[in-house]
């Protein structure tokens, strides 16, 4: 924390993302938005990039690099366009991640190549439609039929709010399912991988969504659906904790897009002020606006650093999860909030979809909303400052 | 197949840039280094065909002390190791000295095929590949627009107005593309990465057995002899039509021969 400089291959990544935002995302992605049509030349530029093997060792055909490269990524294309970096976030934080925490050997082997190439997207899939927040809640189920001898489990139930679980390209989908009676309180959840095109397995309809309209989201629905009993990820009864903890990583990732989200604010608010005249002055000249941008400013900062500083306790190693709930808390605010102010700089064109800020406003709410609600970080934040359950 | 590509490293085209007013030469210190733009094409061509042939792709640049950029992006795109020649006596050649010096440089290195781009962002002579082939006595391939090595030959579509050339010649040859060739790769974190265990070689004018009277402010053969800023625009007139905008305006067209 103590040197204020990235080190320089953590920046020429950036820089690269920064680039290739620019000059390919910037260009063609308000088209995609505008038909809630998935940009898959885009995620494929990605992927040639490398940025969906970002996290994880080469053996397994990643970059050999680590979570905060991901951040760095994430936040450069978000300053764009965050139905990209919600395409890569969830791609690589909770299709990849899990396979890669919790999976065997073979597993690995089997599912990891091609998410970390891009040219398969894995989603995760824990939300359903009784139940966000409260996992306990899960109700759709797996039971274990002639265990030991080629034995299956059958899934049945459905999920929703799925990222990347119905593009053309996905895999699998990752789910918590209950697997056992109640035990201390707790239903039994394991986590089940479920690959795309699995009979009882069906996709639902892509939602009509208030923002990230370029990312793809599904519900999805399983009825007797069948996949082998080695799909288990990870221990039987283990779910709970495997996805507190992917839930955990998941939020240092979602700050850095929305601290992207905030910054790519500050720079279109600048670009305006800088161009357009009112009362016979450029508005960059009335204090007005210019307080907004430095309040705009400072949120993006205070942003980056939040996420920054709880990436760099995650790749150490060390305790993390108050500091990633605080990053996430002060970074999609500071979206939502720098999102409102870009809007209002814009005045009438900021209300016009063809203007990236209306984009950014629409893309903002979801931040304090998606892996874990803005009051779930205040709980998280509550226990770990010792206050009562 | 061993490859040399030349990248060159340029004021960023987007900054605003401004001439030394003593030795009249662009300002590189106040702007932002990066590849030149074109060059970034013919380091894709030059992966490209190493990736299908097999072989080894060098890149060589030629720039002030600390211009290392264009060469590390070359690095990071996959090329596999750098030449940088560097001596305050290069400061200032022309596109002939420019050519003496790399020529000079690629005599020191084993080499099929010498890739680089059109033109630079900067001084757009687009002379150097022509110089460079003719000091190394070898075809010149200029402009093209696609390559194809077939054992000791190549073909290259070379682009004109009214379509394209194709030409063939025997390696080595010197290759100059256009942007028109591919599509440049943006390096990947492991690029990255790797690029810092490249090998580098740097060399001086000497190591490079170049003769500094050939080169540099004193011996290019062009000289800049004054440089003016581009005048801003000035503010057009406004004709407010009153009944006589179609006869004024049609006066104006015919003041400027344009009807």
């Amino acid at each position: 924390m103590l040197d204020p400089q990235l080190p320089a291959e953590y920046e020429e990544l950036r820089k690269t993302v920064e680039e290739f935002a620019h000059t390919e995302v910037s260009p063609v992605i308000g088209d995609y938005y505008e038909r809630h049509a998935f940009p898959y030349p885009l995620v494929a530029a990605m992927g040639r990039m490398g940025l969906f093997g970002l996290p994880f060792p080469e053996q397994y055909g990643g970059m050999g690099g680590d979570y905060f490269a991901l951040c760095l990524a994430l936040e450069e294309l978000a300053r764009v366009d965050s139905s990209l970096a919600i395409t890569l976030e969830a791609g690589v934080s909770l299709g990849a991640m899990p396979l890669y925490r919790f999976g065997t050997q073979e597993q690995k082997q089997r599912w990891l190549p091609d998410l970390c190439s891009g040219e398969r997207l894995g989603a995760f899939g824990l939300t359903e439609p009784d139940g966000g927040s409260d996992a306990g809640a899960t109700k759709t189920s797996a039971r274990l039929e002639s265990a030991g001898s080629g034995g299956s489990w059958v899934v049945n139930g459905s999920k929703s709010f799925i990222t990347n679980s119905g593009t053309d390209i996905t895999s699998l989908v990752t789910v918590t399912a209950v697997t056992g009676p109640q035990q201390e309180g707790r239903k039994e959840i394991s986590s089940i991988v479920i690959p795309s095109g699995t009979p009882g397995f069906t996709v639902e309809p892509g939602y009509s969504k208030v923002g990230w309209c370029a990312s793809d989201t599904h519900g999805l629905s399983f009825a007797d659906c069948r996949v082998p009993e080695e799909n288990l990820l990870g221990e039987r009864g283990r779910g709970y904790a495997q996805f507190l903890r992917i839930l955990d990583e998941g939020r240092i990732a979602i700050a850095a897009l929305a601290t992207g989200l905030a910054q790519g604010c500050v720079d279109e608010s600048l670009r305006y002020a800088r161009e357009r005249a009112a009362f016979g002055r450029r508005i960059e000249q009335y204090q007005a606006i210019q307080f907004k941008i430095a309040d705009m400013e400072a949120r993006a900062h205070t942003a980056r650093l939040a996420y920054r500083h709880a990436a760099a306790l995650l790749i150490h190693g060390r305790p993390f999860k108050k500091q990633a709930a605080i990053a996430k808390l002060v970074a999609s605010s500071a979206a939502m909030e720098n999102a409102r102010e870009a809007t209002q700089i814009f005045g009438g064109y900021g209300f016009m979809n063809e203007f990236p800020v209306g984009r950014f406003y629409r893309d903002a709410k979801i931040l304090e909303i998606g892996e874990g609600t803005s009051e779930v970080q205040r709980l998280l934040i509550a226990r770990d400052l010792g206050l009562p359950a | 197949m061993k490859i040399v590509v030349l990248v060159k490293q340029v004021p960023d085209t987007w900054a605003e840039k401004r001439l030394d007013p003593d030795t009249l030469t662009v300002d590189r210190a106040s702007v932002d280094g990066l590849i030149n733009e074109m060059d970034e094409f013919a380091v894709e061509e030059a992966l490209q065909l190493a990736e299908k042939h097999g072989g080894e792709v060098t890149v060589v640049c030629m720039g002030p002390e600390g211009a290392t950029d264009a060469y590390k992006k070359a690095l990071q795109m996959g090329v596999d190791k750098a030449v940088f020649l560097t001596d305050p006596a290069l400061a200032g050649s022309d596109a002939v000295g420019t050519s003496y010096a790399l020529a000079q440089v690629l005599g020191t290195l084993e080499y099929d095929l010498v890739i680089l781009g059109s033109e630079a962002s900067d001084a757009r002579t687009s002379i150097v590949p022509a110089l460079l082939a003719e000091r190394l006595g070898l075809p010149q391939l200029t402009f093209a627009s696609k390559v194809e090595v077939d054992g000791t030959s190549i073909k290259i579509n070379r682009q004109t107005d009214y379509g394209h050339d194709v030409v063939e010649a025997g390696l080595p040859a010197v290759v100059s593309v256009v942007e028109k060739i591919n599509e440049p790769r943006y390096p990947s974190f492991k690029g990255i990465m790797a690029a810092k265990k490249k090998p580098v070689q740097t060399l001086d004018a000497a190591a490079a057995a170049i003769d500094t009277a050939r080169v540099g402010a004193v011996g290019s053969w062009s000289k800049v002899l004054d440089a003016t800023v581009t005048p801003p625009r000035s503010k057009g007139t406004i004709v407010t039509d009153e009944g006589s905008g179609g006869v004024e305006l049609a006066d104006f067209l015919a003041t400027k021969k344009f009807v």
